[in-house]
């Protein structure tokens, strides 16, 4: 019974939805022609970075922070049951991942360096950096993080990336507003964000996986 | 009906039939996956509705990013949570909700 | 470079900043970050309603783009009122929870760069010209209330956390679709373009968007029969926790629900506005009710927030006049000031007693006076008796209800009062009449009683200087 109602009125909805979709007039603002006018002043010539970066860089930088508070969240929801007994590692597996990982690195950093002018950027950088140490650590190479001992360095890597953006945010404050870019130092700032976020994305993104792996790799 | 008003169309589907999983399904882990049909639903609607002129506007794909990343980190905290509630299911039979006073 | 112009930037830059210091330094020094941050952001808010002038709205334009292209910041007398109410609740519960966690460092460790993301999001909220911006600091604001329930990893905080996140995904996600419509017909995410483009027959998406945003706002405020989520998450976190969810965090989507209703779908908004308050009205009878029937003294307070709740949504036919704004401002205000002093006073009583229950509680007057005189206070305000903050939102309230001939909204909020009355004194009963039981109570350090003293005591005096508060919102101050 409940299954049929709600299976009607999602139906009725979708086709709301639908039909509102597509009656849509075209949109009154444009926002392409505001964002090619002023590309030249955003430090960097593709469009979604320069979005990304510099017009609605302030999403971005809350993005971070919920990214952050997530693997924080997790971390409070208190330790998981400790790993099974060791399992031994495949010796060719290790091997893979071994071969693997500098590609990968060199992949992430290729990515990062593009983001400026095609798609790319931290995000995909980090994501494949954080998937290296997802790969090494399913290997039996790196084992699982734990939670509740967590070190210094590495709570300074999470936040490292988080913390300049903020703190390049508040120093353009001088210039008038939050994230103010000057147009010239525009492109240097924003590839000095994006170094630093690629690197604390990519822990941040491998620590959503580190902290709740029951397995720890046979790794000691 | 164009190409892009397509998109939009389908991500309208999409998003209704993670409304309707939040719903209907008792699995709290395919109910996690409900919510992740009803954000790439609304995503694609956002970027389906945006590019009618034909011409991509890079405004809704950068705020598709920002959602992306924003749906991976409730994501992980949920399934974060899922799993810690099912261990301590195991240690203990029953899991029983405080519901009122 | 310091005006108060840019005050609203450090309102949200400073907890992110203490928030992650704390995660990098640690519980001892965290807690002391939290409460030197909060104690500054209050010196800040304070300045900038000492120097507010309601003709001269405050905007910050992120990056100097300026909307629709970058986003913006705009402050107006109702998002400063609830930047005040923010920092003024969130300061004495950092204090609190200074004290209350120092025994728990596995529980603190988490609690202060949550507690900074929270506070930081709520301020980014209040102050986000952009629904798409909002979207995202409605996220900081969900996932860190529901990480915060989850401290400690109990059984039941986890299952709590869990149905909490869920409703607040479902919210959200609404929202997000919303926002998408809105995008696809008019472009832009800025609230100062979108309002002049709406005009008197907006596109059908227009319209599904405003009910889908709307819904999942109330979704996320926990307006009856949404509340499902409220009762366990607010009832089983800790003490601090509680009282920052129920204080602020409900409000912060109430606000929203608010601003967008008045301002943005103001044309789709009259004909619907029955719905909120037939629902508000339901809140308070339907959260009275059970709270009168509670045997957790923590989950009496939170059904007792359900119901406080419904008096927020009870003016929605009377907006949007000015009246009927003040009167739910001067409710949110009351509320958050007076809940977050009961759930503190509740954690003082249920450390010393060492159980969640009114049975717990008796003969506890001689014991912890201040404790049960702050509990009192709070109830007052909720009770809507004079001279409480409570009482003057109550009164506006009647007031312009009345002025409409809305006789149904005077009625609610006079039996949600007596109802309030009975569950307010069933729980003091608990403590003054039955006789002391002969267990021996744990002390609790005086400053968790001072505090939850203190935000009682506010929510009293707020009354006597509410007139200062309503000068904030445009409008003739009565």
């Amino acid at each position: 019974m409940k299954r049929a109602i709600v299976i009607a009125a999602a139906l009725v909805f979708g086709g709301l939805l639908i039909n509102a979709i597509v009656d849509l007039p075209s949109s009154p603002v444009d926002l392409r022609i505001a964002v090619a006018d002023n590309m030249a002043n955003s430090g960097v010539s593709h469009p979604v970075t320069a979005v990304l970066l510099n017009f609605r860089g302030y999403d971005t930088l809350l993005e971070i922070a919920v990214l952050l508070l997530a693997l924080i969240g997790l971390m409070a929801a208190g330790p998981m049951l400790p790993p099974p007994p060791n399992q031994p590692a495949d010796a060719l597996l290790q091997k893979l991942a071994r071969i693997a990982t500098p590609p990968v690195i060199v992949v992430g950093g290729y990515l990062l360096w593009a983001g400026a002018f095609r798609p790319g950027g931290a995000f995909q950088a980090g994501a494949v950096l954080a998937a290296a140490m997802v790969l090494l650590h399913l290997s039996g190479l790196l084992s699982a993080w734990n939670a509740q001992l967590l070190p210094l360095a590495r709570r300074v890597i999470l936040v490292g990336g988080f913390v300049l953006f903020l703190c390049i945010s508040v120093a353009l404050l001088a210039a008038g507003s939050l994230l103010q870019y000057p147009p010239h130092q525009a492109g240097l700032l924003i590839l000095l964000i994006e170094s630093g976020l690629t690197l604390s994305l990519a822990a941040i993104l491998a620590g959503l996986f580190l902290f709740l792996s029951r397995d720890n790799g046979g790794a000691p | 009906m164009s190409s892009e008003l397509l998109f939009a169309v389908v991500g309208a589907l999409i998003f209704t039939l993670g409304v309707a999983g939040t719903v209907l399904v008792a699995n709290l882990l395919r109910r996690i996956l409900a919510f992740n049909l009803m954000g790439s639903g609304a995503f694609l609607v956002l970027v389906g509705l945006a590019q009618r002129g034909g011409e991509s506007d890079p405004v809704p794909h950068a705020m598709v990013l920002t959602g992306i990343v924003v749906a991976v980190a409730a994501t992980a905290l949920a399934l974060a949570l899922l799993r810690k509630q099912h261990e301590m299911k195991d240690s203990e039979e029953e899991l029983t909700e405080i519901d009122d006073g | 470079m310091v005006e108060p112009v840019t005050f609203v930037v450090w309102l949200i830059v400073l907890p992110l900043a203490w928030a992650v210091a704390a995660f990098v330094t640690g519980e001892r020094i965290g807690a002391w970050l939290g409460v030197v941050g909060s104690a500054i952001q209050t010196f800040l808010v304070v300045w900038m309603v000492a120097t507010w002038d309601v003709a001269v709205p405050v905007i910050h334009r992120v990056g100097g783009w300026g909307a629709p292209l970058g986003i913006d910041l705009a402050v107006d007398g109702l998002a400063l009122a609830m930047l005040l109410l923010t920092q003024v609740v969130s300061l004495p519960l950092t204090i609190y929870a200074r004290s209350y966690f120092s025994e728990d460092a596995s529980k603190s460790r988490h609690f202060w760069p949550l507690a900074g993301f929270l506070i930081a999001g709520l301020n980014a909220l209040f102050v986000s010209a952009d629904v798409f911006n909002i979207y995202v600091t409605l996220e900081i604001v969900g996932l860190s209330a529901v990480s915060l329930v989850a401290i400690g990893g109990g059984r039941a905080q986890i299952s709590a956390a869990l149905r909490y996140l869920f409703a607040t995904l479902i919210g959200s996600g609404a929202y997000l679709l919303g926002v998408a419509l809105i995008y696809g017909a008019f472009g832009s995410v800025s609230l100062a373009t979108l309002i002049p483009l709406v005009g008197s027959n907006p596109p059908q998406a227009f319209a599904l968007a405003g009910l889908l945003m709307l819904f999942g706002l109330m979704l996320k405020t926990a307006l009856f029969p949404f509340h499902y989520w409220l009762p366990p998450a607010h009832g089983g976190a800790a003490a601090p926790v509680s009282a920052l969810l129920s204080a602020l965090v409900v409000k912060a989507s109430f606000y929203l629900t608010l601003r967008l209703w008045t301002e943005l779908f103001a044309s789709i908004a009259d004909d619907i506005a029955w719905i909120p308050a037939l629902l508000g009205a339901g809140a308070i009878l339907w959260g009275s009710w059970r709270a009168i029937q509670a045997i957790r003294i923590k989950m009496l307070i939170a059904y007792s927030t359900v119901a406080q709740l419904g008096y927020l949504f009870l003016v929605f036919p009377l907006l949007p006049g000015q009246d009927a704004i003040r009167a739910t401002v001067m409710q949110a205000c009351a509320h958050g000031a007076a809940k977050a002093a009961m759930f503190a006073a509740a954690g003082v009583l249920i450390k010393a007693t060492g159980q969640d229950t009114m049975a717990g509680l008796a003969g506890m007057t001689g014991r912890l006076p201040l404790t049960l005189f702050a509990f009192g206070l709070a109830g007052m305000t909720l009770m809507g008796l004079p001279p409480s903050s409570g009482f003057l939102a109550k009164w506006q309230l009647i007031e312009a209800g009345m002025a409409r001939d809305l006789w149904i909204i005077p009625v609610v909020a006079l039996a949600g009062g007596l109802l309030t009355a009975v569950y307010i004194f069933r729980i003091l009963s608990f403590a003054f009449l039955l006789s002391p039981s002969s267990v021996k109570i744990a002390t609790v350090p005086r400053v968790q009683e001072w505090t939850a003293f203190a935000l009682a005591a506010g929510s009293v005096l707020l009354g006597l200087r509410g007139v200062e508060l309503m000068a904030l919102l445009p409008g003739q101050v009565p």
